[in-house]
Order: structure tokens, then C-alpha cells, then sequence
């Protein structure tokens, strides 16, 4: 499925949309990660939380948790919401 | 899934258009970290003129910049990009590219029923003793350790610190209120004749040592006052700001704590107050404390105001380096080239280096992003930068031919 990747993270990826498979949000940022090393603990910490100013988006709903499900034709949009000066 | 992937080689975070604008030359300099970055200040012979090189992760925060004394051409840098979760990147050719930590500092995974942390910043980076080619510490907040023995490209938990049977006690509760940056663990100094024998510090409990290279620590905090706690005297508990070991008398300990400045000189377990002997309307609050890397009587600090409210800047707008050539018997101030006042100066826990010419030069680093030097050991002091971002650390750096 697309997975849209925002700005701070185009480091890894080259691009500002990329292929990544998966049956959870989990699943998909662990294929992220496979794709891009490094990318994953960006957004989510050491104890599988996602990081407070990252959000993601299914089909532009906002998806909360990590075991959210995904279907083959979702669109994600990973965001971040940036904060302070 | 994940594990059974092949880790790419060109992994990680890389866009050196962006991100390093370093020019690597031989000689030294000084690593500065910032709020926005790291940028590297050039000085010519005499340490009179200084080249701004830089910046490099502009945007991140960059709590620390070390260059490996050991090979003099290692650099890493402790970031992290905004809201982004924090990493260590590395430089192998004194900064002109860039490699990200494929696996940066994490603590372990919590089991079921346990109290979960997670690294909010790495702060303080530290090379492992001389012969330990390829080891270096992490110190994070909320208070980790970590240890890389591949010239930090992978960092793993120590655990005898970080699932210790009193790490609870010695660090701050991460879902409670902690002090403003967090509560981090820092001052990590590796003796150098035993790298089995290390002390670190942190903010909410003060002085620690282990004998058997992590394994167990022990608290090393008598004499320390800690005035904001109910016993002004406690095992553990204190607030240190900063820890040096001597590097040519491994055995002296300095400390800026929260409640003054203090030595140590061991086998002996009780701190001296040095900072008794401090002028009274100056007294002996800071963060930093910087050592002459020869001559192991000879310290300055920065002293801040820890009156009222703590302003901690600069005392009455008028800044000043104190210096001790006594071991603390006797402080003298050094303020030539500073402003005369108004000028309220707020220098942090790693913003003072000292380099290892002949004399000694002496620099801090400002909340203003401003940089001082004071080349001859402190007596007269330049603004050799300024409109950086908010300084975090200032190490000194002498990279190799």
C-alpha cells in the first residue's frame, strides 16, 4: 500500500511516498523499518509507544494504536506535528 | 519479521547536502552543540581568530559533540530531530559524513507489571578508557547508561545501572515532574588506569561508582549537601551538575553540585566543599566545573545566581570565570573582557571546555549562543561566537593529520 512519509523522515526514505506492506500499523512500520533501518525508532519508542508528536492517518481517519488493522488498498499517511520554537 | 532482514548498508538517516557542512582539517577545535545543531569554531595558532565551520544537523538538537581522543577522527554526535525519537550518529573523517547508530540507545523492553521507560535524549557521549578502542558510554534522560563497543554504532543497556536493584531510588520517576530538560545522567568518567572503574552522575541522586565495569554501583555522595530534601545530608539524593575526574591524577574528583562545589581525593569517601572559600555575594552555585588537563590544583568554574528564584545567570549581569590554582583553598576571578554589566549569562552543565596547549585555553558556551575563550588559562576572555542557537556542550577537539 502508499504510505505517505513527512518531511523530517524523507531522510530515509528519498521520497515523500513509498510502497510498505502490512496487516497492522505495527506490521507495516516493521516493514518500514526492513525498507528504511532506522526509521522505525524515529516514531515509535523502545516500548512500542508511539512517539508523541507522530500521527498516522488511515484513509485520512486518524488511526490510534499500533495494532490498528490494514487492508491492501488503505492509504496511510504518516504525520508529525511539530511543536515549540 | 524484522530481525531476520539482512541491516542495509547504507542504512540510516543521511542527506549530507543538508546536514553536514563541516570541512574536516587537521588540528584543533571546538565542538560546540546546540539547540539547532553543531557547528565547529577553528582557531588559528595563537587561538586569536576563529573560523565558525559548520552547521551540521541543522534543526536537530545536539546535546553532545566528542571527538574519540583516541583516534582523532571519530566524532559522535547525540541528537535528535525535533519530535523525532533520539539517535547517535558518527563521523569517521572528523565530520564531513555521517552514519546513524543502527541500533541507537534504548533501555529494555518492560515485561508485564513493570514500570516502562523510553530514552527522551541521549545527553552526554564518553570514549571508554585508552586501550578500549571502539568503546564509548551513553548517558540519557530519563537516567540510562549505555555502551557501544563498535565506536558507537551499536549501544546496548547497562543493565547493572538501568535494571539495578536501586535505579528507582537513584533516579527521578519519568511519569512524574522532573526538572525542566528532564533528568539526565551525565558526567560519565571512565578511569583511566582501569576500565573496570567508572563514576557517573545525575540530577536526582548524585555521585555514583562501580569496581567491576557496570555490574554495581554504589553511591559516593558524603559530605554533599542536598538543601532541598528533608535530610540536607542523604546517602543518595543530591543534585550534581557536573562530575570531572583528573585525567593525570585519576584519583582527584571535582563536582559543581547543585549545592556547591566540592573535591574528592580517594581512597577517601568524604567530598571537601571548596566553594566555601567563594566570595560571599558570588557564592559557589553553577554547572560547569573545567580542569587543567596537567596540573591537578587548577579549576575554574562560572558561577550563576542561586539566590531567590534561581535566576542562574551571570550574579549582579556581571559575568566572571573563578579559577583555583590550590585545589580550592583559594579562588580568584577572571573577568577581563567580559561586559561590565548587564550582561546575564547562563552557561550549562557541558558548556565549558578546556583544551591542552600551552597555556591553557578555557571556554564556555551560553544560552545566547554565544562562545568565550579565554586562551591564556582564563586571564582575558574574547566572544569568539555568537548568534549560535542555544549552546548545550562545548568539548574541545584536537583532530589528528
Amino acid at each position: 500500500m502508499r504510505v505517505g512519509i513527512p518531511q523530517p523522515l524523507v531522510g530515509y526514505t528519498r521520497a515523500d511516498e513509498v510502497e510498505a506492506q502490512g496487516r497492522t500499523i505495527d506490521e507495516l512500520l516493521h516493514d518500514l523499518d526492513r525498507q528504511f533501518p532506522g526509521i522505525r525508532f524515529r516514531m515509535v519508542d523502545e516500548q512500542d509507544r508511539l512517539r508523541r508528536h507522530v500521527r498516522i492517518f488511515v484513509n485520512r481517519e486518524r488511526a490510534r494504536g499500533l495494532a490498528f488493522p490494514l487492508g491492501d488498498s488503505d492509504e496511510v499517511q504518516i504525520l508529525q506535528a511539530l511543536s515549540g520554537g | 519479521m524484522a530481525e531476520a532482514e539482512p541491516v542495509r548498508e547504507d542504512a540510516g538517516y543521511l542527506d549530507p547536502g543538508r546536514h553536514a557542512e563541516i570541512h574536516p582539517r587537521p588540528g584543533g577545535a571546538l565542538l560546540v552543540g546546540t539547540r539547532k545543531g553543531g557547528w565547529f569554531l577553528r582557531p588559528d595558532a595563537e587561538r586569536a581568530n576563529w573560523l565558525t565551520d559548520g552547521p551540521v544537523f541543522l534543526g536537530n538538537v545536539v546535546h553532545h559533540l566528542v571527538l574519540d581522543p583516541r583516534d582523532g577522527r571519530t566524532l559522535l554526535a547525540a541528537a535528535r530531530a525535533g519530535h523525532l525519537g533520539p539517535t547517535v550518529f558518527r563521523s569517521r573523517d572528523g565530520g564531513a559524513h555521517w552514519e546513524e547508530a543502527r541500533q541507537p540507545p534504548a533501555f529494555p523492553k518492560a515485561r508485564a507489571g513493570e514500570r516502562a521507560r523510553a530514552v527522551e535524549q541521549v545527553f552526554y557521549l564518553a570514549p571508554g578508557a585508552p586501550g578500549e578502542s571502539g568503546v564509548w558510554y551513553a548517558g540519557t534522560s530519563p537516567e540510562g547508561l549505555f555502551r557501544s563497543e563498535d565506536d558507537g554504532l551499536h549501544w546496548e543497556s547497562v543493565d547493572g545501572w538501568n535494571l539495578g536493584p536501586n535505579v528507582w531510588d537513584w533516579s527521578e520517576d519519568p511519569d512524574g515532574p522532573t526538572t525542566p530538560d528532564g533528568s539526565p545522567l551525565h558526567s560519565i568518567q571512565v578511569d583511566p588506569r582501569d576500565p573496570d572503574h567508572l563514576y557517573l552522575a545525575t540530577s536526582g541522586g548524585g555521585v555514583f561508582e562501580t569496581t567491576d565495569r557496570c555490574g554495581s554501583w554504589r553511591p559516593l555522595n558524603d559530605g554533599v549537601e542536598a538543601n532541598f530534601l528533608p535530610d540536607p545530608y542523604p546517602t543518595y539524593g543530591q543534585d550534581t551538575h557536573c562530575l570531572e575526574l583528573h585525567p593525570a591524577a585519576p584519583d582527584r574528583l571535582y563536582q559543581q553540585s547543585h549545592c556547591g562545589i566540592y573535591r574528592l581525593d580517594r581512597p577517601a569517601e568524604r567530598w571537601l566543599r571548596i566553594g566555601e572559600q567563594m566570595p560571599r555575594d558570588v557564592g559557589d552555585i553553577g554547572f560547569p566545573i573545567g580542569l587543567h588537563p596537567r596540573d591537578p590544583d587548577t579549576a575554574w568554574v562560572f558561577p550563576m545566581d542561586g539566590t531567590d528564584v534561581w535566576p542562574r545567570t551571570s550574579p549582579g549581569g556581571r559575568p566572571a570565570v573563578y579559577r583555583t590554582r590550590d585545589a580550592g583553598k583559594r579562588w580568584e576571578r577572571q573577568d577581563a573582557g567580559f561586559p561590565r554589566e548587564q550582561a546575564w549569562l547562563t552557561v550549562k552543565r557541558q558548556c565549558m571546555a578546556v583544551d591542552a596547549r600551552d597555556p591553557v585555553g578555557v571556554y564556555i558556551g551560553t544560552t545566547n549562543g554565544e562562545v568565550w575563550a579565554g586562551a591564556d588559562e582564563g586571564a582575558h576572555w574574547s566572544c569568539i561566537a555568537r548568534h549560535l542557537p542555544h549552546v548545550f556542550s562545548l568539548e574541545w577537539a584536537e583532530f589528528a593529520p
